[in-house]
Protein backbone atom coordinates (compact mmCIF):
# COMPACT_ATOMS: atom_id res chain seq x y z
CA UNK A 1 0.00 0.00 0.00
CA UNK A 2 1.39 3.37 -0.68
CA UNK A 3 1.51 6.21 2.05
CA UNK A 4 -0.17 9.40 1.84
CA UNK A 5 1.77 12.36 1.15
CA UNK A 6 0.12 13.72 3.89
CA UNK A 7 2.32 11.49 5.68
CA UNK A 8 5.22 12.83 4.51
CA UNK A 9 3.81 16.41 5.13
CA UNK A 10 2.70 15.48 8.65
CA UNK A 11 6.71 13.87 9.31
CA UNK A 12 7.77 17.64 8.28
CA UNK A 13 5.65 19.36 10.44
CA UNK A 14 6.62 17.19 13.38
CA UNK A 15 10.27 17.20 12.65
CA UNK A 16 10.38 20.52 12.08
CA UNK A 17 8.52 21.69 15.91
CA UNK A 18 11.11 20.21 16.89
CA UNK A 19 13.96 21.72 15.42
CA UNK A 20 11.89 25.24 16.25
CA UNK A 21 12.14 23.80 20.34
CA UNK A 22 15.81 23.30 20.17
CA UNK A 23 16.79 26.34 17.88
CA UNK A 24 14.65 28.60 19.90
CA UNK A 25 15.91 27.57 23.16
CA UNK A 26 19.16 28.60 22.23
CA UNK A 27 18.19 32.04 20.92
CA UNK A 28 19.75 34.76 23.99
CA UNK A 29 17.17 35.99 25.83
CA UNK A 30 18.50 39.64 24.85
CA UNK A 31 17.19 39.16 21.31
CA UNK A 32 13.82 37.75 22.15
CA UNK A 33 12.16 41.12 20.80
CA UNK A 34 13.97 40.50 17.65
CA UNK A 35 12.77 36.89 17.34
CA UNK A 36 9.55 37.47 17.62
CA UNK A 37 9.50 40.54 15.00
CA UNK A 38 11.64 38.02 12.68
CA UNK A 39 9.43 35.11 13.13
CA UNK A 40 6.32 37.51 11.84
CA UNK A 41 7.90 37.87 9.39
CA UNK A 42 9.01 34.72 8.03
CA UNK A 43 5.36 33.12 8.87
CA UNK A 44 3.85 35.91 6.72
CA UNK A 45 5.75 33.55 3.35
CA UNK A 46 2.00 32.56 3.76
CA UNK A 47 1.96 35.02 0.89
CA UNK A 48 2.71 32.42 -1.26
CA UNK A 49 -1.11 30.96 -0.59
CA UNK A 50 -1.99 34.49 -1.49
CA UNK A 51 0.06 34.98 -4.59
CA UNK A 52 -1.46 31.66 -6.53
CA UNK A 53 -5.05 33.39 -5.17
CA UNK A 54 -4.39 36.35 -6.57
CA UNK A 55 -2.88 34.86 -10.34
CA UNK A 56 -5.55 32.05 -10.51
CA UNK A 57 -8.45 33.13 -12.97
CA UNK A 58 -9.12 33.44 -16.17
CA UNK A 59 -8.31 36.51 -18.58
CA UNK A 60 -12.02 37.69 -18.66
CA UNK A 61 -12.54 37.99 -14.54
CA UNK A 62 -10.06 38.47 -12.56
CA UNK A 63 -12.11 40.28 -9.60
CA UNK A 64 -14.03 37.12 -8.04
CA UNK A 65 -14.38 37.56 -4.75
CA UNK A 66 -11.45 34.60 -4.61
CA UNK A 67 -8.65 36.90 -6.82
CA UNK A 68 -9.94 40.37 -4.54
CA UNK A 69 -9.38 38.22 -1.17
CA UNK A 70 -6.00 37.11 -2.46
CA UNK A 71 -4.96 40.28 -3.19
CA UNK A 72 -5.74 41.84 -0.16
CA UNK A 73 -3.83 39.05 1.63
CA UNK A 74 -1.02 40.06 -0.98
CA UNK A 75 -0.83 43.36 0.69
CA UNK A 76 -1.17 42.28 4.17
CA UNK A 77 1.30 39.70 3.94
CA UNK A 78 3.85 41.89 2.45
CA UNK A 79 3.51 44.91 5.38
CA UNK A 80 4.43 41.67 7.60
CA UNK A 81 7.26 40.78 5.63
CA UNK A 82 8.83 44.36 4.75
CA UNK A 83 8.00 45.43 7.91
CA UNK A 84 9.16 42.49 9.77
CA UNK A 85 12.31 42.29 8.48
CA UNK A 86 13.19 45.52 8.27
CA UNK A 87 12.43 46.46 11.89
CA UNK A 88 14.59 43.28 13.01
CA UNK A 89 17.24 44.81 11.07
CA UNK A 90 16.55 48.40 12.89
CA UNK A 91 16.96 46.28 16.12
CA UNK A 92 20.18 44.06 15.28
CA UNK A 93 21.96 47.35 14.15
CA UNK A 94 22.01 48.69 17.79
CA UNK A 95 23.39 45.60 19.85
CA UNK A 96 27.17 46.51 19.66
CA UNK A 97 30.09 45.66 21.89
CA UNK A 98 31.82 46.95 24.62
CA UNK A 99 34.69 49.34 23.14
CA UNK A 100 37.89 47.67 23.74
CA UNK A 101 39.77 50.96 24.10
CA UNK A 102 38.68 50.91 27.78
CA UNK B 1 8.27 24.98 -13.24
CA UNK B 2 7.75 21.51 -12.48
CA UNK B 3 6.08 20.47 -9.06
CA UNK B 4 9.22 18.83 -7.48
CA UNK B 5 11.49 22.11 -8.75
CA UNK B 6 9.45 23.94 -6.98
CA UNK B 7 8.69 21.48 -3.70
CA UNK B 8 13.01 21.80 -3.45
CA UNK B 9 13.19 25.59 -3.50
CA UNK B 10 10.60 25.70 -0.51
CA UNK B 11 12.58 23.00 1.26
CA UNK B 12 15.36 25.35 0.58
CA UNK B 13 13.66 28.59 1.66
CA UNK B 14 12.44 26.65 4.82
CA UNK B 15 15.81 25.62 5.67
CA UNK B 16 16.94 29.25 5.33
CA UNK B 17 14.08 30.26 7.62
CA UNK B 18 15.66 27.78 9.92
CA UNK B 19 18.91 29.17 9.82
CA UNK B 20 17.27 32.77 10.46
CA UNK B 21 16.10 31.81 13.95
CA UNK B 22 19.89 30.27 14.76
CA UNK B 23 21.54 33.23 13.95
CA UNK B 24 19.61 34.44 16.99
CA UNK B 25 21.67 32.83 19.27
CA UNK B 26 24.29 35.38 19.27
CA UNK B 27 23.97 39.04 18.45
CA UNK B 28 27.16 38.61 16.44
CA UNK B 29 25.43 36.28 14.51
CA UNK B 30 22.03 37.96 14.34
CA UNK B 31 22.10 39.77 11.42
CA UNK B 32 23.67 37.30 8.81
CA UNK B 33 20.63 35.38 10.67
CA UNK B 34 18.08 38.16 8.73
CA UNK B 35 19.53 37.75 6.15
CA UNK B 36 18.79 34.28 5.37
CA UNK B 37 15.28 34.95 6.27
CA UNK B 38 15.12 37.10 3.70
CA UNK B 39 16.80 35.41 1.23
CA UNK B 40 14.27 32.54 2.22
CA UNK B 41 11.33 34.87 1.39
CA UNK B 42 12.51 35.90 -1.93
CA UNK B 43 13.19 32.25 -3.03
CA UNK B 44 9.81 31.23 -1.88
CA UNK B 45 7.77 34.26 -3.41
CA UNK B 46 9.88 34.06 -6.54
CA UNK B 47 9.51 30.13 -7.05
CA UNK B 48 5.73 30.56 -6.38
CA UNK B 49 5.35 33.18 -9.63
CA UNK B 50 7.11 30.99 -11.56
CA UNK B 51 5.07 27.88 -10.25
CA UNK B 52 1.72 29.43 -11.07
CA UNK B 53 2.98 30.91 -14.53
CA UNK B 54 -0.38 32.61 -15.34
CA UNK B 55 1.73 36.43 -15.95
CA UNK B 56 -1.37 37.12 -18.56
CA UNK B 57 -4.12 38.34 -16.07
CA UNK B 58 -3.80 38.89 -12.24
CA UNK B 59 -0.11 39.77 -12.34
CA UNK B 60 -0.46 43.48 -12.84
CA UNK B 61 -2.66 43.99 -9.69
CA UNK B 62 -0.51 41.15 -7.50
CA UNK B 63 2.59 43.46 -8.07
CA UNK B 64 0.57 46.52 -7.30
CA UNK B 65 -0.71 45.06 -4.13
CA UNK B 66 3.01 44.02 -2.85
CA UNK B 67 4.25 47.38 -3.45
CA UNK B 68 1.92 48.83 -1.57
CA UNK B 69 1.69 46.31 0.91
CA UNK B 70 6.10 46.90 0.88
CA UNK B 71 6.21 50.51 1.36
CA UNK B 72 3.69 50.80 4.16
CA UNK B 73 5.50 47.95 6.08
CA UNK B 74 9.03 49.32 5.55
CA UNK B 75 7.56 52.93 6.24
CA UNK B 76 6.14 51.28 10.06
CA UNK B 77 9.47 49.38 10.06
CA UNK B 78 11.59 53.08 9.70
CA UNK B 79 8.96 55.34 11.92
CA UNK B 80 7.87 53.00 14.93
CA UNK B 81 9.89 54.08 18.10
CA UNK B 82 11.04 51.17 20.03
CA UNK B 83 9.11 51.81 22.85
CA UNK B 84 6.05 51.03 20.49
CA UNK B 85 7.55 47.70 19.88
CA UNK B 86 4.68 45.37 21.67
CA UNK B 87 1.98 47.12 19.68
CA UNK B 88 3.74 46.66 16.51
CA UNK B 89 4.47 42.58 17.28
CA UNK B 90 0.49 42.74 18.19
CA UNK B 91 -0.57 44.80 14.61
CA UNK B 92 1.56 42.71 12.45
CA UNK B 93 0.43 38.98 14.31
CA UNK B 94 -3.62 40.12 13.26
CA UNK B 95 -2.26 40.88 10.03
CA UNK B 96 -1.00 37.20 9.83
CA UNK B 97 -4.11 36.02 11.01
CA UNK B 98 -6.26 38.01 9.38
CA UNK B 99 -4.49 37.20 5.65
CA UNK B 100 -4.76 33.11 6.83
CA UNK B 101 -8.65 33.66 6.63
CA UNK B 102 -8.58 35.49 3.17
CA UNK B 103 -6.34 32.64 1.64
CA UNK B 104 -8.49 30.14 3.39
CA UNK B 105 -11.45 31.48 2.32
CA UNK B 106 -10.10 31.99 -1.33
CA UNK B 107 -9.55 28.52 -1.66
CA UNK B 108 -12.67 27.75 -0.50
CA UNK B 109 -14.36 29.27 -3.38
CA UNK B 110 -11.86 28.75 -5.72
CA UNK B 111 -10.26 25.03 -5.03
CA UNK B 112 -9.25 24.40 -8.45
CA UNK B 113 -6.17 27.00 -8.38
CA UNK B 114 -4.63 25.49 -5.09
CA UNK B 115 -5.45 21.89 -6.79
CA UNK B 116 -8.18 20.83 -3.90
CA UNK B 117 -10.82 19.03 -6.11
CA UNK B 118 -13.85 21.41 -7.23
CA UNK B 119 -16.50 23.72 -5.05
CA UNK B 120 -18.40 21.58 -3.48
CA UNK B 121 -16.76 18.43 -3.79
CA UNK B 122 -13.22 19.78 -1.85
CA UNK B 123 -11.14 16.79 -0.81
CA UNK B 124 -11.62 16.14 2.49
CA UNK B 125 -8.68 16.80 4.20
CA UNK B 126 -8.29 19.94 2.40
CA UNK B 127 -11.09 20.57 3.99
CA UNK B 128 -10.11 19.90 7.49
CA UNK B 129 -6.86 21.66 6.94
CA UNK B 130 -8.96 24.82 5.68
CA UNK B 131 -10.86 24.96 8.45
CA UNK B 132 -7.86 24.64 10.85
CA UNK B 133 -6.10 27.05 8.97
CA UNK B 134 -9.21 30.01 8.58
CA UNK B 135 -10.58 28.99 12.26
CA UNK B 136 -6.53 29.51 13.50
CA UNK B 137 -6.06 32.65 11.83
CA UNK B 138 -9.51 34.21 12.96
CA UNK B 139 -8.42 33.60 16.68
CA UNK B 140 -4.83 35.10 16.25
CA UNK B 141 -6.69 38.57 14.67
CA UNK B 142 -9.47 39.46 16.78
CA UNK B 143 -7.13 38.46 19.91
CA UNK B 144 -4.36 40.23 18.44
CA UNK B 145 -6.38 43.33 17.38
CA UNK B 146 -7.71 43.40 21.44
CA UNK B 147 -3.74 42.78 22.70
CA UNK B 148 -3.06 45.75 20.18
CA UNK B 149 -6.11 47.94 21.48
CA UNK B 150 -4.98 47.07 25.30
CA UNK B 151 -1.37 48.01 24.84
CA UNK B 152 -2.11 51.27 23.23
CA UNK B 153 -3.79 52.25 25.95
CA UNK B 154 -6.95 52.59 23.69
CA UNK B 155 -8.99 49.66 25.49
CA UNK B 156 -8.49 49.95 29.45
CA UNK B 157 -5.62 47.11 30.39
CA UNK B 158 -7.83 46.29 33.14
CA UNK B 159 -9.35 42.65 32.79
CA UNK B 160 -12.76 42.49 31.53
CA UNK B 161 -14.90 39.33 33.32
CA UNK B 162 -18.54 38.36 33.11
CA UNK B 163 -20.24 35.69 34.78
CA UNK B 164 -20.20 32.34 32.57
CA UNK B 165 -17.39 33.80 30.42
CA UNK B 166 -15.05 30.43 30.79
CA UNK B 167 -18.60 28.35 30.00
CA UNK B 168 -19.01 30.58 26.85
CA UNK B 169 -15.59 29.61 25.38
CA UNK B 170 -15.89 26.24 26.15
CA UNK B 171 -19.13 25.88 24.29
CA UNK B 172 -17.56 28.26 21.56
CA UNK B 173 -14.67 25.93 21.50
CA UNK B 174 -17.27 22.98 21.16
CA UNK B 175 -19.18 24.65 18.31
CA UNK B 176 -16.23 25.11 16.50
CA UNK B 177 -15.91 21.60 16.40
CA UNK B 178 -19.36 20.45 15.39
CA UNK B 179 -19.21 23.11 12.46
CA UNK B 180 -15.93 21.53 11.63
CA UNK B 181 -17.98 18.26 11.23
CA UNK B 182 -20.67 20.02 9.53
CA UNK B 183 -18.65 21.79 6.86
CA UNK B 184 -16.76 18.72 6.00
CA UNK B 185 -19.78 16.38 5.54
CA UNK B 186 -22.56 18.65 3.94
CA UNK B 187 -19.47 20.86 2.01
CA UNK B 188 -21.96 23.85 2.58
CA UNK B 189 -20.40 27.07 2.55
CA UNK B 190 -22.66 28.18 5.40
CA UNK B 191 -21.22 26.57 8.02
CA UNK B 192 -17.84 27.97 6.72
CA UNK B 193 -18.70 31.39 7.54
CA UNK B 194 -20.11 30.75 10.51
CA UNK B 195 -17.59 28.82 11.59
CA UNK B 196 -15.13 31.98 10.41
CA UNK B 197 -17.59 33.80 12.70
CA UNK B 198 -17.36 32.12 15.58
CA UNK B 199 -13.82 32.13 15.37
CA UNK B 200 -13.14 36.11 15.34
CA UNK B 201 -16.13 36.03 18.50
CA UNK B 202 -13.64 33.31 20.76
CA UNK B 203 -10.22 35.31 20.07
CA UNK B 204 -12.19 38.51 21.20
CA UNK B 205 -13.66 36.25 24.22
CA UNK B 206 -9.71 34.80 24.91
CA UNK B 207 -8.20 38.06 25.21
CA UNK B 208 -10.65 40.65 26.57
CA UNK B 209 -10.40 39.14 30.48
CA UNK B 210 -6.41 38.82 30.65
CA UNK B 211 -5.00 42.05 31.85
CA UNK B 212 -2.07 44.40 31.01
CA UNK B 213 0.37 42.93 33.55
CA UNK B 214 0.21 39.77 31.28
CA UNK B 215 0.77 41.35 27.56
CA UNK B 216 3.83 40.17 27.31
CA UNK B 217 2.44 36.11 27.63
CA UNK B 218 -0.43 36.81 25.91
CA UNK B 219 1.88 38.74 22.87
CA UNK B 220 3.91 35.09 22.79
CA UNK B 221 1.20 33.22 22.77
CA UNK B 222 -0.36 35.05 19.61
CA UNK B 223 2.71 34.89 18.14
CA UNK B 224 2.90 31.27 18.68
CA UNK B 225 -1.20 30.96 16.91
CA UNK B 226 -0.07 32.57 14.06
CA UNK B 227 2.16 29.91 13.12
CA UNK B 228 -0.03 27.25 14.06
CA UNK B 229 -2.11 29.22 11.52
CA UNK B 230 0.52 29.43 8.78
CA UNK B 231 0.78 25.79 9.36
CA UNK B 232 -2.64 25.03 8.26
CA UNK B 233 -2.74 26.72 5.36
CA UNK B 234 0.57 25.34 4.57
CA UNK B 235 -1.28 21.49 4.48
CA UNK B 236 -3.97 23.00 2.66
CA UNK B 237 -1.55 24.44 -0.24
CA UNK B 238 0.68 21.44 0.27
CA UNK B 239 3.24 23.71 0.49
CA UNK B 240 6.95 22.39 2.83
CA UNK B 241 8.22 25.93 3.30
CA UNK B 242 4.96 26.92 5.16
CA UNK B 243 4.51 24.19 6.94
CA UNK B 244 8.12 24.32 8.51
CA UNK B 245 7.78 28.10 9.20
CA UNK B 246 4.06 27.76 10.68
CA UNK B 247 5.90 24.76 12.91
CA UNK B 248 8.74 26.97 13.50
CA UNK B 249 7.06 30.10 14.48
CA UNK B 250 4.26 28.11 16.81
CA UNK B 251 6.87 26.60 18.52
CA UNK B 252 8.98 29.73 19.42
CA UNK B 253 5.83 31.53 21.04
CA UNK B 254 5.00 28.64 23.13
CA UNK B 255 8.36 28.44 24.43
CA UNK B 256 8.40 32.32 24.85
CA UNK B 257 5.14 32.32 26.45
CA UNK B 258 6.18 29.33 28.82
CA UNK B 259 9.15 31.82 29.35
CA UNK B 260 7.35 34.79 30.52
CA UNK B 261 4.74 32.51 32.63
CA UNK B 262 8.15 31.05 34.46
CA UNK B 263 9.03 34.93 35.09
CA UNK B 264 5.75 35.46 36.72
CA UNK B 265 5.93 32.11 38.13
CA UNK B 266 1.94 31.77 37.15
CA UNK B 267 0.87 28.46 35.18
CA UNK B 268 -0.13 29.19 31.77
CA UNK B 269 -3.87 28.11 32.40
CA UNK B 270 -3.98 30.92 34.91
CA UNK B 271 -2.88 34.01 32.37
CA UNK B 272 -5.39 32.30 29.99
CA UNK B 273 -7.96 32.16 32.40
CA UNK B 274 -7.45 35.93 33.41
CA UNK B 275 -8.70 37.80 35.97
CA UNK B 276 -5.13 38.54 37.29
CA UNK B 277 -5.31 42.18 38.74
CA UNK B 278 -9.03 42.06 39.77
CA UNK B 279 -8.03 40.15 42.79
CA UNK B 280 -4.87 42.38 43.68
CA UNK B 281 -7.40 45.28 44.55
CA UNK B 282 -8.41 43.65 47.73
CA UNK B 283 -4.58 42.59 49.14
CA UNK B 284 -3.08 45.96 48.56
CA UNK B 285 -5.85 47.93 50.01
CA UNK B 286 -6.02 46.09 53.18
CA UNK B 287 -2.47 47.48 53.26
CA UNK B 288 -3.01 51.10 53.86
CA UNK B 289 -1.36 52.58 57.19
CA UNK B 290 1.79 55.42 56.65
CA UNK B 291 5.44 53.39 57.10
CA UNK B 292 8.50 55.57 56.97
CA UNK B 293 10.69 55.98 53.79
CA UNK B 294 13.92 57.55 53.66
CA UNK B 295 13.59 60.10 50.76
CA UNK B 296 16.82 61.76 49.19
CA UNK B 297 17.35 64.00 46.47
CA UNK B 298 19.84 63.94 43.30
CA UNK B 299 23.28 65.04 45.59
CA UNK B 300 22.64 62.29 47.84
CA UNK B 301 22.10 59.68 45.36
CA UNK B 302 25.18 61.09 43.61
CA UNK B 303 27.28 61.26 46.70
CA UNK B 304 26.68 57.35 47.11
CA UNK B 305 27.64 56.12 43.98
CA UNK B 306 30.72 58.56 44.28
CA UNK B 307 31.72 56.22 46.65
CA UNK B 308 30.52 53.07 45.30
CA UNK B 309 33.10 50.21 43.64
CA UNK B 310 30.17 48.52 41.60
CA UNK B 311 26.76 49.87 40.81
CA UNK B 312 24.09 47.37 39.40
CA UNK B 313 21.67 49.19 37.05
CA UNK B 314 17.83 47.37 37.31
CA UNK B 315 16.02 49.38 34.34
CA UNK B 316 11.97 48.26 33.92
CA UNK B 317 9.32 50.11 31.49
CA UNK B 318 8.94 52.78 33.79
CA UNK B 319 12.06 54.11 32.56
CA UNK B 320 11.25 53.52 28.82
CA UNK B 321 7.92 55.13 29.96
CA UNK B 322 10.08 58.50 31.72
CA UNK B 323 12.31 58.35 28.25
CA UNK B 324 15.12 58.16 30.49
CA UNK B 325 17.77 55.59 28.63
CA UNK B 326 19.57 58.11 26.61
CA UNK B 327 20.13 59.66 30.21
CA UNK B 328 20.66 57.09 32.08
CA UNK B 329 23.79 55.84 29.61
CA UNK B 330 24.79 59.03 30.09
CA UNK B 331 24.77 58.77 34.09
CA UNK B 332 26.70 55.42 33.70
CA UNK B 333 29.28 56.79 31.42
CA UNK B 334 30.11 59.32 33.74
CA UNK B 335 30.49 56.42 36.89
CA UNK B 336 32.84 54.91 34.33
CA UNK B 337 34.77 57.27 33.99
CA UNK B 338 35.32 57.33 38.07
CA UNK B 339 36.46 53.85 37.79
CA UNK B 340 32.95 52.64 38.89
CA UNK B 341 32.12 49.09 37.66
CA UNK B 342 28.33 49.17 36.18
CA UNK B 343 26.31 46.59 35.03
CA UNK B 344 22.65 46.14 33.95
CA UNK B 345 20.39 43.53 35.37
CA UNK B 346 16.91 42.61 33.68
CA UNK B 347 14.15 40.39 34.80
CA UNK B 348 12.15 37.76 32.52
CA UNK B 349 8.87 40.23 32.44
CA UNK B 350 10.49 44.08 32.35
CA UNK B 351 9.06 45.77 29.87
CA UNK B 352 5.42 44.63 27.82
CA UNK B 353 7.62 41.95 25.82
CA UNK B 354 9.74 39.41 25.64
CA UNK B 355 13.55 40.97 25.86
CA UNK B 356 11.88 44.59 25.30
CA UNK B 357 14.20 46.24 27.64
CA UNK B 358 17.47 44.92 26.14
CA UNK B 359 16.17 46.29 22.60
CA UNK B 360 15.88 49.94 24.75
CA UNK B 361 19.00 49.70 26.40
CA UNK B 362 20.53 48.45 22.92
CA UNK B 363 18.87 51.65 21.43
CA UNK B 364 20.36 53.92 24.23
CA UNK B 365 23.78 52.40 23.13
CA UNK B 366 24.48 50.33 26.03
CA UNK B 367 26.81 46.99 24.87
CA UNK B 368 24.98 44.62 25.32
CA UNK B 369 27.98 42.37 26.94
CA UNK B 370 27.16 45.21 30.31
CA UNK B 371 23.42 43.72 30.36
CA UNK B 372 22.79 40.54 32.10
CA UNK B 373 19.62 38.06 32.54
CA UNK B 374 18.07 37.22 36.45
CA UNK B 375 19.93 34.18 36.74
CA UNK B 376 23.41 35.60 35.42
CA UNK B 377 23.53 38.41 37.88
CA UNK B 378 21.62 37.75 41.14
CA UNK B 379 23.85 36.30 42.81
CA UNK B 380 25.98 39.25 42.61
CA UNK B 381 23.68 41.82 44.34
CA UNK B 382 25.39 41.36 47.51
CA UNK B 383 28.70 42.10 46.56
CA UNK B 384 27.57 45.20 45.04
CA UNK B 385 27.72 48.67 46.60
CA UNK B 386 24.32 50.33 44.93
CA UNK B 387 21.33 49.38 43.05
CA UNK B 388 19.96 51.85 41.14
CA UNK B 389 16.45 50.49 40.82
CA UNK B 390 14.81 52.92 37.84
CA UNK B 391 11.02 52.42 36.66
CA UNK B 392 10.94 48.87 37.97
CA UNK B 393 9.17 47.99 41.06
CA UNK B 394 7.62 44.45 41.32
CA UNK B 395 10.36 42.54 39.92
CA UNK B 396 12.44 44.19 43.19
CA UNK B 397 9.44 43.34 45.61
CA UNK B 398 10.96 40.74 48.08
CA UNK B 399 7.77 40.02 49.40
CA UNK B 400 7.80 37.53 46.54
CA UNK B 401 10.19 35.59 48.90
CA UNK B 402 8.76 36.35 52.26
CA UNK B 403 5.17 36.90 52.02
CA UNK B 404 3.12 33.86 51.09
CA UNK B 405 -0.01 35.90 51.36
CA UNK B 406 1.35 38.01 48.17
CA UNK B 407 0.07 37.32 45.26
CA UNK B 408 3.54 37.46 43.47
CA UNK B 409 4.79 35.13 45.96
CA UNK B 410 7.01 32.60 44.36
CA UNK B 411 7.72 34.71 41.56
CA UNK B 412 11.60 34.98 40.90
CA UNK B 413 12.41 38.61 41.72
CA UNK B 414 16.01 40.14 41.91
CA UNK B 415 17.58 40.56 45.39
CA UNK B 416 18.09 43.91 45.11
CA UNK B 417 17.94 44.43 48.84
CA UNK B 418 21.23 42.36 49.57
CA UNK B 419 22.66 45.87 48.31
CA UNK B 420 25.09 47.80 50.31
CA UNK B 421 22.22 50.74 49.68
CA UNK B 422 19.23 50.69 47.22
CA UNK B 423 18.23 53.43 45.08
CA UNK B 424 15.20 53.89 44.16
CA UNK B 425 13.48 56.45 41.17
CA UNK B 426 9.87 56.58 41.42
CA UNK B 427 7.27 59.22 41.09
CA UNK B 428 5.68 58.32 44.14
CA UNK B 429 4.43 55.60 46.36
CA UNK B 430 2.28 54.39 44.76
CA UNK B 431 2.22 50.42 43.94
CA UNK B 432 3.17 49.10 40.69
CA UNK B 433 1.81 47.16 37.87
CA UNK B 434 0.71 43.87 39.81
CA UNK B 435 -0.90 46.45 42.55
CA UNK B 436 0.62 45.63 45.38
CA UNK B 437 2.69 47.41 48.27
CA UNK B 438 6.40 47.17 47.84
CA UNK B 439 8.34 45.74 50.88
CA UNK B 440 12.08 47.66 49.38
CA UNK B 441 10.25 51.14 50.21
CA UNK B 442 10.71 50.67 53.58
CA UNK B 443 14.06 49.03 54.11
CA UNK B 444 16.51 51.12 55.75
CA UNK B 445 19.39 50.54 53.05
CA UNK B 446 16.90 52.18 50.77
CA UNK B 447 16.47 55.90 49.51
CA UNK B 448 13.73 57.07 47.53
CA UNK B 449 14.30 59.43 45.20
CA UNK B 450 11.14 61.08 44.60
CA UNK B 451 10.94 62.11 40.86
CA UNK B 452 10.25 61.78 36.99
CA UNK B 453 13.18 59.77 36.11
CA UNK B 454 14.61 61.10 33.31
CA UNK B 455 15.06 64.52 34.93
CA UNK B 456 16.66 62.37 38.05
CA UNK B 457 19.01 60.81 36.46
CA UNK B 458 19.94 64.23 34.79
CA UNK B 459 20.51 66.03 38.15
CA UNK B 460 22.72 62.92 39.69
CA UNK B 461 24.47 63.09 36.55
CA UNK B 462 25.54 66.97 37.38
CA UNK B 463 26.52 66.13 40.48
CA UNK B 464 28.67 63.47 39.70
Amino acid sequence: MEIDPFIFRLSIFILSIFIGYYVVWSVTPSLHTPLMSVTNAISSVIIVGAIIAGLAGSKDNIFTISNILGFLAISLAAINIFGGFLVTQRMLKMYKKKKKDK
Amino acid sequence: MSANLSAIFYLVSGVLFILALRGLSSPETSRQGNFFGILGMVIAITVTFLSVGNFSSGLIYVLIFLLVGGLIGAFIAYKIPMTAMPELVAGFHSLVGLSAVFVAISAFLNPEAFNLGSPGAIKLASLIEMSIGAAVGAITFSGSIIAFLKLQGIMSGSPITFKGQHFLNALLLISILVLSYLLCSSQSSNFFWILIAVSFLIGFLLIIPIGGADMPVVISMLNSYSGWAAAGIGFTLENTALIITGALVGSSGAILSYIMCKGMNRSFFNVILGGFGATEQSASTGNKEQRPVKSGNAEDAAFLMKNASSVIIVPGYGMAVAQAQHALREMVDTLKKNDIKVTYAIHPVAGRMPGHMNVLLAEANVPYDEVFELEEINNDFANADVAFVIGANDVTNPAAKTDPQSPIYGMPVLDVEKCKSVLFVKRSLSPGYAGIDNELFYKDNTLMLFADAKKMTEDITKNL
